[in-house]
Parts: C-alpha cells; sequence; structure tokens
C-alpha cells in the first residue's frame, strides 16, 4: 500500500555530524559492501572494471567549499572552510516517494517509519526517484527496479549478530564516529539528546516532506586570522628553561 | 529531467488519440438522436474511434518501453488511492470501453430509439474519460513538489490543449477524407490556427515564468546549512550516476532557444500558412490538413522534450 501509515511513534534514522565527518567515503564503501548481500541487493554495477563505471550507491558523501559567513547568535564570523556531505535516504515522515508509486512497492513501515521497495512489485517506473527532493533512490538499470538506503534494516533486528552490531553499516564503518543511529521519535533517546544539545537540522523542510534524518551543523569555528599570531607570542613572552623546552618540544613534535 | 523519448512519445501519441477520442465522443453525443445524419457519419466515427485506439494504444506501448519491468505494469492499476500515475492507467484502461461499445453499436445494432439512448451515453463517457486520461497524465507532473517548473498552474491545461488541438487536426483531416458530401474548406485551417496560437501563447507564458524561477531552495539549504554559500568541491563519484543522468539533465540553453522558435513555428505559424495558402485557393486544404496535423504533432513533440530538458529537479542543488 502506498498510502501512508499512521505517523509511527519509533522514527529510526540517522543523524549525522558534519563537523567531524571528513568525507573518507567509508559509509558509502560500507554500505555498498553490506548492501550487496542484503535485502535490496545486489547491487549491480555496469561497466564495474570498464570505462565507465556505475551503479547503485545508498550512500554519496559530497564535498563543498562553504564560503566565509557571518556571525550568527553573537558569535564571530565563520571562515571558509570544506563540508563533507554524506546524503542519503531521510527516511521522511512524509515521503512523496511513496504516495506516487503506483503498484504498492514503496512503502513506509508503520512500525518504526522506515521507507522501504518491494523489489518484486516495483515496475521500474522511476516516478519515485523523481519524486525524490533528496536524490535518495537509485534506479538499478541491470536488475529493472528502485533501488534505495534500508537503513540497514536487516542488520538492526539482526538476532545473529552481536548487539553491539546491530546497528546500520554505515554507522558502523564511520572512523570518525561522525554517524549516530538511534530513535528520534523518543526525546530520551541519545540521538534526540544529541540533535537537541547541538542543533540539529533537517534538510530543506520548507519541502514539507518530514525529513527524520538530522544533520549537525559544524561547531562555530574560532575563526579570526589574528587567533595563530597570538597563540604564538604567549608563550614567546614567558622567559625561563621551562618555556624553551617546551618550544624546543613543539618544534620537534611538528616534524 | 532527462527527456526520455518513450515518455514523449507516450504523452504526444496518446495525447493526440485521446484528443481525437474525445471529439468524437462530443459529436457522436451531439448526434445521437439524428438518426438521419448517422448513415453519413458512421464511417467518420468508425474510423475515427479506430485511429484514436489506435494513437492511444501506440502510446501507451511507446510508454511501457520506459519500464524496467514491463512484465509487471499491471501491478501499476492498484494504488489509484494515491497515485496519479495508477490513475492514468486506470482511466487509459477504461477509455476502450465506451469506445469499443460504440463501434459495436454502429456495426450491429440496428437503429432505433434505444441505440441512440446509449450511443449519446457512451459518447458522453467516452469525452470524459478521455480528458480524464490526458489530465491524469498532466498531473503526474503537475505534483511533483522537487520540480518546481511542472507545478505551475497553466501544465494541466497545456496538456489538456494539446490533446484537443492534435486531436482536432487528427479529425478534421479523417472528416475531409470521409465525409465525400462536404467538400473540406480553409475555415478548419484558421481554427486550428487559433488554437494553436492559443496554446504558443500559454507555453510563451510558462517559459517567460520558468526562466526566472529559482529552486525552493539554495545550496546551503540543501545541505542544512541556509544562509551559508557552499560551491562544490568534490562530486561523490567520478562518473555520472543515476541521479545525474535522470535529473541533472542541462538542455544546453542555444538549443532550446531554437527548440522554443520551432515549436512556436510549428504550432502557430504552420497551421496559419496553411490556411492562407487554403484561402487563395493556391492547394487544396485536404492535403494542408495532412501537413498540419504532421507540423502539430511535430510541435507537440518539441514542446514535450523542452518540457522535460529544461525542467530543474531540486536534487541538482547538490551537484
Amino acid at each position: 500500500m502506498t498510502a501512508l501509515p499512521p505517523p509511527p511513534t519509533r522514527k529510526l534514522g540517522l543523524v549525522i555530524d558534519l563537523d567531524t565527518c571528513v568525507g573518507c567515503h567509508a559509509c558509502a564503501t560500507s554500505c555498498k559492501e553490506w548492501n550487496a548481500g542484503g535485502i535490496l541487493g545486489p547491487l549491480v554495477d555496469e561497466q564495474p572494471y570498464g570505462r565507465e563505471p556505475s551503479g547503485v550507491w545508498f550512500n554519496r558523501v559530497h564535498s563543498y567549499e562553504l564560503a566565509p559567513g557571518p556571525a550568527e547568535g553573537g558569535g564571530e564570523p565563520q571562515p571558509a572552510m570544506t563540508l563533507h556531505f554524506p546524503r542519503s535516504c531521510l527516511h521522511c515522515e512524509t515521503p512523496a516517494c511513496v504516495t506516487v508509486c503506483p503498484t504498492g512497492a514503496s512503502y513506509k513501515r508503520a512500525e518504526d517509519g522506515i521507507v522501504l521497495v518491494d523489489e518484486d512489485k516495483c515496475i521500474g517506473c522511476k516516478l519515485c526517484s523523481w519524486a525524490c527532493p533528496y536524490g535518495a533512490r537509485e534506479y538499478s538499470e541491470v536488475d529493472g527496479v528502485m533501488k534505495k538506503c534500508t537503513l540497514c534494516v536487516d542488520r538492526i533486528y539482526n538476532d545473529k549478530l552481536e548487539p553491539e552490531d546491530r546497528v546500520p553499516a554505515c554507522v558502523q564503518a564511520c572512523p570518525t564516529r561522525a554517524r549516530h543511529f538511534g530513535d528520534l521519535g523518543d526525546p530520551d533517546s541519545e540521538v534526540s539528546k544529541l540533535v537537541a544539545e547541538r542543533e540539529g537540522v533537517a534538510l530543506m523542510p520548507e519541502l514539507g516532506y518530514g525529513p527524520v534524518n538530522r544533520y549537525l551543523p559544524p561547531r562555530p569555528r574560532r575563526a579570526g586570522d589574528g587567533d595563530a599570531g597570538e597563540a604564538d607570542a604567549a608563550p614567546a613572552s614567558k622567559a625561563g628553561v621551562a618555556a624553551s623546552v617546551q618550544r624546543w618540544l613543539g618544534r620537534v613534535l611538528q616534524r | 529531467m532527462h527527456p526520455a523519448l518513450s515518455v514523449i512519445f507516450f504523452t504526444t501519441l496518446s495525447g493526440a488519440g485521446y484528443g481525437l477520442l474525445a471529439w468524437l465522443g462530443l459529436s457522436i453525443f451531439m448526434t445521437h438522436a439524428r438518426a438521419d445524419l448517422m448513415p453519413a457519419l458512421q464511417p467518420l466515427y468508425l474510423w475515427g474511434l479506430a485511429a484514436g485506439l489506435a494513437l492511444s494504444t501506440v502510446g501507451l506501448l511507446c510508454s511501457l518501453a520506459h519500464l524496467g519491468r514491463p512484465a509487471r505494469a499491471w501491478r501499476a492499476l492498484s494504488q489509484w488511492r494515491t497515485s496519479w500515475l495508477s490513475r492514468e492507467g486506470v482511466m487509459a484502461l477504461l477509455v476502450p470501453l465506451p469506445a469499443v461499445a460504440l463501434m459495436a453499436l454502429l456495426l450491429v445494432v440496428d437503429p432505433g430509439p434505444g441505440r441512440a439512448m446509449v450511443l449519446g451515453a457512451c459518447g458522453l463517457l467516452l469525452a470524459a474519460l478521455s480528458l480524464a486520461t490526458v489530465a491524469c497524465t498532466a498531473m503526474i507532473y503537475a505534483s511533483l513538489p522537487p520540480i518546481p517548473a511542472w507545478r505551475h498552474p497553466l501544465v494541466v491545461p497545456v496538456y489538456l490543449l494539446f490533446a484537443l488541438l492534435t486531436g482536432l487536426a487528427l479529425l478534421f483531416w479523417l472528416m475531409a477524407a470521409l465525409l465525400p458530401f462536404a467538400p473540406p474548406e480553409a475555415g478548419a485551417l484558421l481554427t486550428l490556427a487559433a488554437l494553436g496560437a492559443l496554446l504558443a501563447g500559454c507555453k510563451a507564458v510558462y517559459w517567460h515564468r520558468i526562466d526566472r524561477q529559482a529552486l525552493p531552495a539554495g545550496r546551503g539549504g540543501a545541505v542544512g546549512l541556509p544562509g551559508r554559500e557552499a560551491a562544490v568541491f568534490e562530486r561523490p563519484h567520478t562518473q555520472a550516476s543515476f541521479i545525474t543522468r535522470e535529473m541533472v539533465f542541462v538542455a544546453a540553453r542555444r538549443h532550446a532557444l531554437a527548440l522554443r522558435l520551432a515549436a512556436i513555428a510549428l504550432l502557430a505559424v504552420a497551421p496559419l500558412l496553411a490556411w492562407g495558402l487554403a484561402a487563395m485557393g493556391w492547394l487544396a486544404p485536404g492535403g494542408l490538413l495532412a501537413f498540419t496535423c504532421v507540423a502539430l504533432l511535430a510541435g507537440a513533440f518539441a514542446e514535450r522534450w523542452l518540457f522535460f530538458a529544461q525542467a530543474r529537479h531540486v536534487v541538482s542543488l547538490y551537484y
């Protein structure tokens, strides 16, 4: 059924920390690895070793240059910086990708809000990919059906795995722990507290899709061009052997 | 958006077919009680219904080429409660019922008051279902928030106008060929030219609007940092992906302008030219009607290509 279920109380989703993401693509590759054998697998590539390799990925890591930004909330003006941005399905509360589906292949689970595709029903009309503003759905030319992030539904409930492994593959693989998984419908969950503490945001909420996933914006940078000079100048003003040893150690460790 | 030929052929051909069926349905409804006219009109109705059904069916078959799993297409009939695509499928399958019923009535059943009643009802039903199918097709596009160009209020009326215009051109041409007692007149061409000009005007308004329309968010907002300016530093993939091929398609501005001019010429200028030639008596209206049909269909094809190629999807913000 492509009609949406009543709003689920559990809203499983991801919280992605844009402050600590280093753009290493470990989430993307581990996702590809797990889901190649998962319930929406195989994720077959076309010409994987050919001239124009192409295939389905549920996770795409973009990198952007952020231009210097104005001061916000009484803070300092923000310097230019690099932003690594992992993009995947946000498991929206009102996902148009589900309601436009003519076959009932796309559905949102009533129990935890995960948006899935039943590959045995999908006719490959691609309309759901048009309806998603976040580019979360990718069509498999090989299988002729639509594929998307499953939030590793075959890991998170898998009692064959150790309890600590029952998280999405991307969350487990992240070397900087920039990805967090949990119930965003429960205000007392770890992820909800994290979102509250770091003022996590939804992507383009004005479009009305009600994304469940949250992104934690980069922490304000200490910016100012003068900062580095001041930091160096401070210890130099101290006299004494201890200070010289400290400077020497600092130089050695920098190498 | 990537302009898929299967979808362009589908919407133009089946649009013309449904337009023709709608006009025929209306015509049958209006003449259903005229037992004196019916024998003379019967060849037009029969061949017209057959042509309309053939065109809409060919269009639907073209649309199957867009599917990854065409054999499962029947499943698309199930979700009409939420999906415009499903509603379109249901409507498209209902249209042949009154059309075939009309053909059977005209061929098999003896004329009489009973037949006239059923003819009228089926004619009206055929017209309503045909136009509803075209409206559902347009709503598939008009209901997608990530593609603001398609949310324009002219999208649905323009789809209906295209169906009615190309259908009417086909009907006039069939009339010229199948109604021997009324030699075709140049007036039909002027009607087509007027409708074509109206359609070209609607498209000019639409193009003017979408050229100045921004996407509903900026790239900063797309990455959760509204107010910050973000420039692409590195794409997530070295080759094209489904997302970039399907949704980040960009038509060259130069080609787009040429196609827009061609569409206007084919929709508005070609029928006017045909009318001029016929009114001067230089060429026979019958041949000119065939020319106008082809010109209008080509114009619809060019417009439909642009409809896709110039529609920007929100996901292009990420690239």
